[in-house]
Parts: structure tokens; C-alpha cells; sequence
């Protein structure tokens, strides 16, 4: 794997640790994770504090006779099985937990054009947040656009660039109301990029703030 | 009756635990040393009830509690609960005490379950890593995480009184992500680099 240099944010591991996120954002989270130990480390620290919080957090009485519920439902079901993690061929599928929301390999996505040679693919979450997958073809221009919330962007194939930096493979781009870009698939293998917003883009130009009522992004 | 019923922190009296109690910081320390229940779990990891009642008492209380701060009516709190530590038992042989603490570990499953059970969505997790067929857990790693995990809970008893009710509020749900500060102030270091370590030692063995 290459280096990653673009990472998650504290806010946003902190947010994924408490089981706080909307589903698309923790979708984004755990597949960057999937991609960068310097991320999975620090999640685990940041797990470490909800351990310490649960200690903390005082006592309440459970009901009598808990235990022996407890102990029935164990009684009816069998262990979890160890589970057999494989080794996965980065070039033909998606990291889980993506492969399971997109249920196919990435050569058999069936995109939808969304104008200007960009292609999506929306997935189904719940809560307020959406995600979905671009498909922006080597050398092209997503629109300049500024942003109401937070926009997550993690690169899975090629790479991007924009007004602040250049996004590979694993990098996540996290931006805000702060800033207004336009990000730029480099040449080369087209750029599948995983992106999840939590409120509607703000587009400069006037056709696609027209396109954006029909693809919802 | 609501999260304001919830009792006190334990104070580590009867059990020989070392822990930050209250808002102070005053820690209910015996000279045995922290109790981790590492042995405990490794007991239920073979399929030992006698364990898993003991495990039960401290745990279950403190999940209940934790859920009802969350938000949880007191029955909703005590069947997810339950739920919970079914779930310990279940996916015990998946307890790995040179990754986490007992307590870190309960953590996530009573997250997840909250999730799972009460906002009824689905929680995407990190895949799974090939970890492989490993030996007993190495004694030295286990113990330094112990340890920095304790180290870990008396720093967040010490943290100014404002700084420690948003990390709360977060923990508990009050917080989105954005309004969350990105400079949390925890001392977070010293566990990460540990964890790390153990990532690369993986890579490099699956080489």
C-alpha cells in the first residue's frame, strides 16, 4: 500500500468511537480505517476512552434474576465462530465494509452519469447524511463547489487534486464550509473516489446547480 | 425515573480495582495492583459460567448505567444490557487483552449494540485483519496496555471539569461530530504508538 498522507480528524474518530456518526459518514470512516493502521491505532485509542467512561460511569442495578436470563439466552445459542479474514485482492474489490454496501467488484459498478463525464453510484444509508461513489474519468473536473456541512472524499482508486493538495489512494479529504474547491482527477487510471455529505453541495456555476436537483448530491 | 437514578461510581473498595473516582480524581488504589479481569475472561473463554457471573456483577450494573447516561429508558438499558453480556460471552474467544482492556472491549460491544438495537441502523466496521492462527497473547505487550489504559483513565479524572463534560457529552450522544473540537487535549499517544506497533509486527508477518 502506498503512503498515506491525508487522515481522519479527531472530531471525526471520536464521533465514529462513540457510535455518533450518521451511517454514511461511518461508512467513509471505517473504510479509510480498513486502508490506514495509523487511523486503526488511533481509533483503538480513542475506544480506550469509552472503555474509561464506562468504568466511570456509576452503577445501575440490573433486575433480579438477570443473570439466569442471561445465562438461558447463552444456553440457546451457539458461540460466534472465529471469523476467517482473507486476503483481499485490492485490485478487483471494494475494502470492507464497502464491499457490502455495494455488493459487487469494482469492475461491475453500474454507474449513473451525473454530467460532464462524472458517474455515481448512491448507497443506501440511513440518517441525514448520504454517500455514494464517483467515477471521474482521468483528467476531468468535478464543478467548482463550496460546501454547507462536512464533505468526507476517500480516494479507493487514482488520484485528485484540488486548490489545497493532492489526494492518493487511502487519502481522505475532509472539507467544510471553509472551503470552495474544485477537485481535478489526475491522468491516468480513472478515479473512483468515495465521498459522503451531510448537506447539499453549494455549486458556483448555473448548469450544475440546474443537474444537481436530478442526481441529489 | 431517569439517568439521575444512576448510581454513583464504584468506589473500588470491595473489588481491587484502580480507578479514577469522582470528580477529583481521587484513585481507589490496593497495593494487588489494578484487577483487569483478564483472567476472568480468559476463563470464559473456556466456557467458565463461574467467571462469567463474576465478570457479570461489575459489568453489567456499569453497561446499564452507561446506556441509561446514553439516553436509554431504565428497561430498554437493562435488556440491552443483558444483550450485551450475552454478546461478552459469545465473542469471547475474540478478546485480545494486548489490544485492549476488558473494559474498552465491553465498550464497543455495548456501542455496537446500542446502534444495533436502539437506533436500529447498521454500524459499518473496519475489516477484519488476518491476524492469524496466533499464539498466547505476549504477557509484556498485555501488561503495557493495561497499564496505559489506567494511566488513561486517571489523565481524563485530571482534565479541567469543562474539557471532561465534552468528552462526555460526545460519549453519550449529545455531541455531533461537528461540534466536537478537533483538539480533544486527551493523552492519546502512548496507546495509539502501542497498537501501531502491533499493526506493523502484523504487516510485516503476513509478508
Amino acid at each position: 500500500m502506498n503512503e498515506i498522507k491525508h487522515h481522519l480528524t479527531d472530531a471525526l474518530l471520536m464521533g465514529y468511537s462513540a457510535g455518533n456518526l450518521p451511517e454514511a459518514f461511518s461508512l467513509v470512516v471505517a473504510t479509510h480505517i480498513s486502508m490506514c493502521d495509523e487511523c486503526r491505532s488511533r481509533m483503538a485509542s480513542f475506544d480506550a476512552v469509552g472503555g474509561e467512561l464506562l468504568m466511570d460511569a456509576g452503577t445501575s442495578e440490573m433486575r433480579e434474576g438477570s443473570l439466569d436470563a442471561v445465562m438461558a439466552i447463552i444456553a440457546g445459542a451457539a458461540p460466534d465462530p472465529l471469523p476467517s479474514p482473507t486476503r483481499r485482492n485490492f485490485n478487483r474489490t471494494f475494502p470492507e465494509p464497502l464491499q457490502s454496501y455495494v455488493n459487487c467488484d469494482i469492475g461491475d459498478v453500474k454507474w449513473r452519469k451525473i454530467g460532464g463525464g462524472v458517474s455515481q453510484l448512491v448507497l443506501s444509508t440511513s440518517g441525514k447524511a448520504t454517500v455514494r461513489l464517483l467515477h471521474i474519468p482521468g483528467g476531468v473536473a468535478v464543478p467548482d463547489h463550496g460546501h454547507r456541512g462536512t464533505e468526507l472524499t476517500l480516494v479507493l482508486q487514482g488520484a485528485f487534486s484540488d486548490e489545497t493538495d493532492r489526494f492518493n489512494v487511502g487519502d481522505i479529504e475532509v472539507a467544510n464550509e471553509d472551503l470552495d474547491h474544485q477537485p481535478v482527477a489526475e491522468l491516468g487510471v480513472d478515479c473512483i473516489c468515495l465521498a459522503a455529505t451531510d448537506a447539499p453541495l453549494k455549486f458556483s456555476g448555473f448548469v450544475p446547480r440546474i443537474a444537481q436537483k436530478f442526481v441529489g448530491i | 425515573m431517569d439517568a439521575a437514578t444512576v448510581q454513583p461510581a464504584y468506589n473500588g473498595a470491595e473489588f481491587n480495582v484502580l480507578r479514577p473516582i469522582g470528580k477529583n480524581g481521587v484513585t481507589g488504589r490496593k497495593n494487588e495492583g489494578p484487577k483487569t479481569w483478564i483472567e476472568e475472561m480468559r476463563c470464559i473463554q473456556e466456557a467458565d459460567s463461574n467467571a462469567f457471573a463474576e465478570l457479570y456483577a461489575f459489568f453489567a450494573p456499569r453497561v446499564k448505567a452507561f446506556l441509561m447516561k446514553s439516553g436509554a429508558s431504565p428497561d430498554v438499558a437493562e435488556e440491552v444490557a443483558q444483550d450485551v453480556m450475552a454478546t461478552v460471552w459469545r465473542k469471547a474467544k475474540l478478546f485480545d487483552p494486548t489490544k485492549a482492556s476488558v473494559s474498552t472491549w465491553i465498550f464497543t460491544i455495548a456501542r455496537n449494540r446500542r446502534i444495533d438495537l436502539i437506533r436500529k441502523e447498521r454500524r459499518p466496521e473496519p475489516e477484519d485483519l488476518f491476524w492469524g492462527p496466533e499464539a498466547e497473547p505476549d504477557q509484556e505487550d498485555t501488561m503495557a496496555l493495561q497499564q496505559e489504559t489506567a494511566q488513561l483513565g486517571e489523565a481524563m479524572a485530571k482534565l479541567p471539569e469543562k474539557q471532561r463534560v465534552l468528552i462526555e457529552k460526545a460519549y453519550f450522544g449529545d455531541l455531533s461530530h461537528s461540534e466536537i473540537a478537533d483538539e480533544t487535549g486527551l493523552p492519546l499517544g502512548t496507546i495509539k504508538s502501542r497498537i501501531r506497533l502491533a499493526l506493523e509486527r502484523l504487516r510485516h508477518n503476513m509478508k
